[in-house]
Formats: structure tokens, C-alpha cells, sequence
């Protein structure tokens, strides 16, 4: 192993990690974006055998319960809902092969792809016969975006105004992975965007209490290379803190701002995950204050916490058990053209990401 | 769906502003970042800015974004 290295030179870091023998390391990378780049940039082909990238539960669309698609499936049948939703979610088939909402639009449902919160708002208050619903979908870094939506409806009294919260809080669902020891992690590449939000601190749990050396990275492959660079340091010196190589957004308290727009629009309540079922507190649900604009609430949705087997694997691949390629559906019958599970779908996906980059 | 891109505001109303890059230009909103100018470069998610970035560092970004962007129209082409 060559020792002597220039942390600041891409090269000599390939050489290093590619050279690297001494342990095996398991790296969950959280975040849909990097299992995305990851795949992109062609970085698992210079790993050695012993180190591991796993993808993990950041991609929003993948986590979220067949039951809740099912939900809005059913909502969008109602003549008077028009849905608002990020493209991501169009494609997401229900419960029903084939079914999604994309079909359901060409069937005549009311949904709108947008690319923010306020579109919504806004097609809502130019549209007052109709009841817009937002999806809610996304981390820490998506949900104050729609808390400010919540808020500014409040505020400007529109009526035909819901959000269908479907956010969550990612720490949760890591200490759920970590405690259920189903799969070894050695340790993690932090979300870069989230870590805006929630800074520094919001993974020190990772070092502090499980020991897992982390690093919050940025997107390039410079970025991921140099993170996977940082854990075998740390792993070698046997310590284990967070660093942030994202030094460009991140910082320690992340942005204040946005933080306190989520606490004040939303409380954490349980939540059901595709593959990780109910966690405790790790979904935001819509506080009182603000119910009138609770979808949930004013459709009196009753929502399905099981977390339904279904033939596609997502479940496992959500918790990184398994890759892409182990789901006997992979590039047969699941493709993003006739996606049978969310992580076909979602630009996040980590099967999207194979079947475009790491299919042969 | 978490991508986060680097622009330049080029107008502010209170919370509402336009943002541009590269002669695109699109409305954002800025209630998660105080003390921005027209000229600051923001990281922009979901139609939100989260973020201001030191100028130094947007431009290296944006370079980056554009090397990014270029190879992956190159690819497709
Ligand atoms: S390949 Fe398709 S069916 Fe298999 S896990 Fe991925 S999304 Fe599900």
C-alpha cells in the first residue's frame, strides 16, 4: 500500500483506493443523487474486491409505502382533485401492474407535473374549482419548500389548497438500519443536500453513537472519491468522526431557516417505508395549526401502515441487502420503460442508475 | 429529484426572486437564505434557494455542472 499520498490529487487517491487491501469496508452511500453518480462515473470499477459501496434509503420516491401510491392513486379518481407532484412520481406504479399516475393522466385524471412547492399554490389559486393536492415527497432538503407553500396558503386564506405529506426524516430510518443489524455498514457517505439543511450535526449520531466513520459529501466524482478516500483514513487510524468534504454548502448548523420552517409546519409522527416499515417518529405529519391544509385530513384519507410484499425487491435494495442485479426481474421484465418498482422509476433509483449505467 | 443546481440571482421581490444560468432563467424563492444580492450565486432545490455560495466557489461549480451537463448531451448525442 503506498502511504505517502497527495490528499489533493484525484490520481494518487484512484491509486490509493484501487491499491487499497488491508480491510474489508462496506460504505452505504445514503443518498439516491450519489448511488446515481456513482453508478455515472464508473467509480465501483476501480474498487478493490474488499471495498463495498451499498445504496441506502435516500431516494424519496423509492421509500415511500406501495400502500400510500395505492392512496393517491385512488385520490386522483376524484373529479374535483387536481395533483401536483414532482416527475418523479408519475411513473410509480400502485398495487394495479401498469397503473400509475402517468396512466391515470392519459385517462383523463387532473396532475400536473411541477417543479417546486409554490407551483402548486399557484395552480391552485388559478384553479379554484378544482382541490389541489401536492404531493409531498422528500427529506429535510425538499420539505421546508413545502412548508412554505403551507404557511403562504394559510397566510393568503387559499382554500382548495392540501398537501399530501409524505416527507420524512432521514436519521430515523439510518439508526433503524443500523440497529437492525440485517447488514453490515462500516460506513456512510452522507447526503450533501440534506446536510445543507441539517449541517454537520445532523449525522454526528453516526460517529458518536454507532461509530461509523462518515464523511458528507459533494456530488462530482472528485467529491465521492475523495469521501471513500477519508473513510478508509479514518477506518485506518481506527476513529471515527463526521467530516465534511462538501466544504462548498455545508457547514456546521446547516440552514436555520429552513429548519425552522419544517418545525413549524411539521411534527414527526410514525411512518410506514417501503422495506423498513413503521419508524417511529419519521414522518412529518402536518401539524393542527395547519390541518386545514392536510390532505389526509380533509379527504379523511385512512391511511395503510402495512408494509405490503410485493414481487419487485426494492424493499431490499432500500436497505442495501441486495443490488440491482439480484432482483430476477432486473432488465427482463422491470425497465424504466415498464418499471415495476419505484427504484426503476426515480432518476434516484438505485435500479434506475444500474440499468443505465452497470447493466453488463 | 435532490439535485441542487448553482445560479445567479438577477432579481429580488421580498421572497420571490429570478435566478439564471447560462441565459436560463427561472423564479425561485428565497425564504432559507437572508442577505442575498442581485449578483450572489444561491444552490437552488425544488425551486428553493438553500443555500449562498462564496462567488470563488459558484464559479468553480458552475464549471463543473456545465463539464457535467456537457457530457452527459455529449453521451446522448
Ligand atoms: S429491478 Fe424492478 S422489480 Fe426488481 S427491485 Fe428494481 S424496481 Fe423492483
Amino acid at each position: 500500500m503506498q502511504l505517502k499520498i497527495n490528499p489533493n490529487d484525484i490520481k494518487d487517491i484512484v491509486e490509493f483506493i484501487n491499491n487499497y487491501d488491508k480491510k474489508t469496508i462496506k460504505i452505504m452511500e445514503v443518498c439516491g443523487t450519489h448511488t446515481m453518480a456513482i453508478a455515472k462515473s464508473g467509480i465501483k470499477t476501480i474498487l478493490p474486491e474488499n471495498i463495498k459501496l451499498i445504496s441506502g434509503p435516500g431516494c424519496p420516491v423509492c421509500v415511500t409505502a406501495i400502500n400510500r401510491i395505492d392512496e393517491v392513486l385512488a385520490l386522483s379518481q376524484n373529479p374535483k382533485v387536481l395533483i401536483a407532484t414532482f416527475g418523479d412520481m408519475f411513473k410509480v406504479p400502485g398495487s394495479r401492474p401498469g397503473v400509475n399516475l402517468a396512466s391515470l393522466k392519459s385517462m383523463g385524471a387532473k396532475i400536473e407535473m411541477i417543479y417546486s412547492a409554490m407551483d402548486a399554490l399557484l395552480i391552485a389559486e388559478n384553479n379554484p374549482e378544482y382541490e389541489v393536492v401536492f404531493l409531498g415527497i422528500g427529506f429535510e432538503t425538499t420539505a421546508p419548500g413545502t412548508a412554505v407553500a403551507i404557511k403562504e396558503a394559510k397566510e393568503r386564506n387559499i382554500k382548495n389548497f392540501s398537501v399530501f405529506s409524505m416527507h420524512k426524516f432521514v436519521e430515523p430510518a439510518l439508526r433503524v438500519l443500523l440497529d437492525s443489524k440485517e447488514i453490515e455498514i462500516d460506513a456512510f457517505i452522507c447526503p450533501g443536500h440534506v446536510s445543507t439543511i441539517l449541517g454537520i450535526k445532523g449525522f454526528k449520531f453516526l460517529a458518536d453513537e454507532y461509530k461509523k466513520p462518515s464523511v458528507i459529501s459533494g456530488f462530482e466524482p472528485e467529491d465521492i472519491l475523495t469521501a471513500i478516500y477519508k473513510i478508509i483514513m479514518q477506518i485506518e487510524k481506527n476513529t471515527a468522526i463526521v467530516e465534511n468534504e462538501y466544504l462548498r454548502i455545508v457547514n456546521l448548523d446547516g440552514n436555520k431557516f429552513a429548519q425552522k420552517f419544517i418545525e413549524d409546519v411539521f411534527e414527526p409522527v410514525d411512518d410506514v417505508w417501503r422495506g423498513l416499515g413503521v419508524i417511529p417518529r419519521s414522518g412529518m405529519g402536518i401539524k393542527d395549526i395547519y390541518s386545514d391544509f392536510d390532505t389526509v385530513k380533509r379527504f379523511d384519507i385512512k391511511l395503510n401502515f402495512e408494509d405490503k410484499v410485493t414481487i419487485c425487491k426494492c424493499g431490499d435494495i432500500i436497505k442495501g441487502k441486495i443490488e440491482p442485479k439480484e432482483c430476477s426481474l432486473f432488465a427482463k421484465i422491470c425497465s424504466p420503460e415498464n418499471p415495476i418498482g419505484p427504484c426503476m422509476v426515480s432518476s434516484e433509483g438505485a435500479c434506475a442508475a444500474y440499468y443505465k449505467y452497470l447493466r453488463f | 429529484m435532490c439535485l441542487a443546481v448553482p445560479l445567479k440571482l438577477v432579481e429580488i421581490d421580498g421572497n420571490d426572486a429570478v435566478a439564471e444560468l447560462d441565459g436560463i432563467k427561472m423564479k425561485i424563492r428565497i425564504d432559507f437564505v437572508k442577505d442575498v444580492k442581485v449578483g450572489d450565486y444561491v444552490y437552488v432545490h425544488a425551486g428553493f434557494a438553500i443555500n449562498k455560495l462564496d462567488e470563488e466557489l459558484a464559479k468553480e461549480n458552475l464549471e463543473l455542472f456545465r463539464e457535467v451537463a456537457n457530457a452527459a448531451k455529449n453521451k446522448s448525442e
